[in-house]
């Protein structure tokens, strides 16, 4: 899959109740999970993202809970991808059950700024830079979790399975 | 091949055979749970699976303990679904009204989780039965609608980290300062994907309620879980607790480490940590003198019966700052009721602390305590991220029992030796 974005750069260690704090988790609509993204790191955060942007986070994204309101809320707020230096694992199960695409980039990270126009390649693992052509490389999606996403999420999964 | 306590426990519930890390396995599962934030979402995958029942009714725990008492409609809908669920499924482990708890609390005093299981949660604290040594970890709620359905999940094989904790405990040192002070050196980040595993002679010693507050905050490092070896007090534990065919478990010797930290107690103070993360650690010396609005004596790390009584012996005798609300939340209606009949209510009471129900509460900034702009609070709660229990412009300290409970009484944060 290929996304082309606006980079919104957020910080290291970005937590879950900073994704969507608690006193929004009354719901598990996306839209309005997806009103709220980030507005623990900042009110209104969301108000800058246009459909298919981009998260390029630094260490330990989407640490804290296990709350899947977190994933739901990105995609809810049109962001199909996140690149981040490494991801915090339950988090990392949590996006590709539900269809969120997550990159681990590593140091690399840091050649990636905020407002760039890149495209993410997320089979090839290349992060084009639009205006340079400047090209950062990561490890593309896993076989394992491949497989996941292209059952359609971990619900079709084990639809399948049960369906035996 | 020698196993490490994580492996070991993954080989007894798959067929297929551990080489080591990075493996990608298929287990069965001994317990799979889900609380009144995250079974909506879980219940919700379920269905969308085609699942028509759970692989086995005694095994699903479904605990309404964040927002209940409802706190208001939207939650009151979630528990009902929650209910409504467990009602249709048949499931035996639904706790609502006056027989709920913090779930991390109420499953092991109910004896549904113990050595060598393994348990999976939509809840991140589920790592807290590593306390017991089962292999428990937090998932997201499609993934545990999935094990709800299937009786099974995938993991992936974690490296371990070895944590050798050696020396004496001092007075006002306990389980929490160990986790803390472990946190402090390895980061948020210092687990993250891994196995943490501990052992040494301050381990042995700590109760297993104690081994519980630290495996609780295995996540805290991005721990996939924090085991401890079973040995002859986790079976007396688990005896008490109605399991009759607990059997220890521990490493093989030789096993394969990532790494091995070690840490020694001897003379080490209380330990804070400070605001916005759980990794920046201090002797409490340091954060002395700074004033608080609240303190929070709870929580599924610190809401046991031992943490109860360490809060009262302090409180014993004393009035809390009346500039402090000091929230006490007995984490679950057995340890409520301990707290009665050893007199620790009256304690409580006669300080001028608030005695809530058995819930999460202000832990997530979900109610019965939340914090206004400019506030700070000292919490033997797990958490300390921007806003986590209440406005964005708050603050929260962690810290043990005994340090909350002193802070309390100061009003201010200060080492219980010192009041
Ligand atoms: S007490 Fe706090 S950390 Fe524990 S389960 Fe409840 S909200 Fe989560």
């Amino acid at each position: 899959m290929k996304v082309t974005g606006t980079a919104h750069r957020v910080g290291d260690h970005i937590d879950t109740d900073a994704i969507i704090p608690a006193r929004f988790l009354v719901t598990t609509d996306a839209d309005e999970l997806g009103r709220n993204c980030m507005s623990g790191l900042e009110e209104g955060w969301v108000d800058r993202v246009k459909e298919n942007d981009i998260i390029v986070a630094g260490e330990n994204f989407g640490c804290g809970s296990s709350r899947e309101h977190a994933p739901i809320s990105i995609l809810g707020a049109g962001i199909p991808v996140v690149v981040a230096k490494s991801f915090a694992r339950i988090f990392y199960r949590n996006g590709f059950n539900k269809g969120l695409v997550l990159l681990e980039v590593g140091d690399d990270i840091d050649k990636l700024g905020d407002g760039q126009d890149i495209t993410v390649d997320t089979e090839k693992g290349e992060i084009t830079n639009n205006a340079t052509g400047d090209v950062v490389k990561c490890a593309p999606v896993p076989p394992f979790m491949q497989g996941i996403l292209d059952a359609g999420g971990l619900v079709e999964y084990a639809r399948k399975k049960l369906a035996g | 091949m020698a196993h490490t306590l994580a492996e070991k426990i993954l080989q007894n519930h798959t067929d297929e055979k551990i080489a080591g890390p990075g493996q990608i396995v298929q287990c069965r599962v001994s317990g799979v749970l889900a609380n009144d934030i995250t079974a909506p979402l879980a219940i919700k995958a379920f269905k969308e699976m085609g699942a028509d029942k759970v692989f086995d009714k005694d095994r699903v725990f479904l605990v309404c303990d964040h927002f209940t008492p409802n706190r208001d409609i939207d939650s009151a809908e979630q528990v009902k679904t929650v209910r409504e669920f467990a009602h249709a499924m048949g499931v035996t482990h639904y706790y609502e009204c006056g027989e709920v708890g913090v779930e991390h609390a109420l499953l092991p005093e109910k004896g549904l989780v113990g050595p060598g299981d393994i348990v999976v949660g939509a809840d991140s604290h589920t790592c807290t039965y590593g306390g017991l040594g089962a292999f428990a970890t937090g998932m997201g709620s499609t993934d545990i609608g999935a094990a709800m359905a299937l009786g099974e999940t995938w993991f992936k094989v974690p490296p371990t980290i070895r944590v050798e904790v050696t020396g004496k405990c001092g007075k006002y040192v306990g389980a929490k300062d160990i986790m803390l002070n472990l946190i402090g050196r390895i980061g948020v980040a210092g687990a993250l994907y891994k196995a943490l595993e501990f052992a040494g002679q301050a381990i042995s010693d700590l109760t297993v309620e104690g081994r519980m507050t630290i495996a609780n905050m295995a996540i805290e490092a991005g721990g996939k879980v924090g085991l401890f070896a079973a040995d002859g007090k986790t079976l007396e534990y688990a005896v008490e607790a109605g399991r009759k065919n607990a059997q220890m478990i521990a490493p093989d010797p030789g096993a394969t480490y990532e790494r091995t930290v070690d840490i020694d107690v001897d003379g080490m103070e209380p330990q804070v940590a400070c605001p916005h993360l759980p990794d920046n650690v201090k002797p409490v010396d340091e954060t002395a003198g700074l004033h608080i609005h609240q303190a929070v004596i709870g929580s599924c790390t610190n809401g046991r019966i031992e943490d109860m009584r360490e809060a009262a012996a302090i409180l014993r005798n004393r009035k809390v700052d009346k500039n402090v609300r000091c929230i006490i939340l007995p984490a679950t209606p057995k340890i409520w009721q301990e707290c009665l009949s050893e007199g620790l209510m009256e304690v409580f009471m006669d300080a001028g602390c608030i005695v809530g129900p058995p819930t999460c509460g202000p832990c997530l900034g979900g109610h019965m305590g939340i914090l206004a702009g400019g506030e700070r609070a000292i919490a033997t709660t797990n958490r300390n991220f921007k806003g986590r229990m209440g406005s964005l412009e708050s603050e929260v300290f962690l810290s043990n029992p005994s340090v909350a409970a002193a802070s309390a009484i100061a009003g201010e944060i200060i080492h219980p030796a010192k009041l």
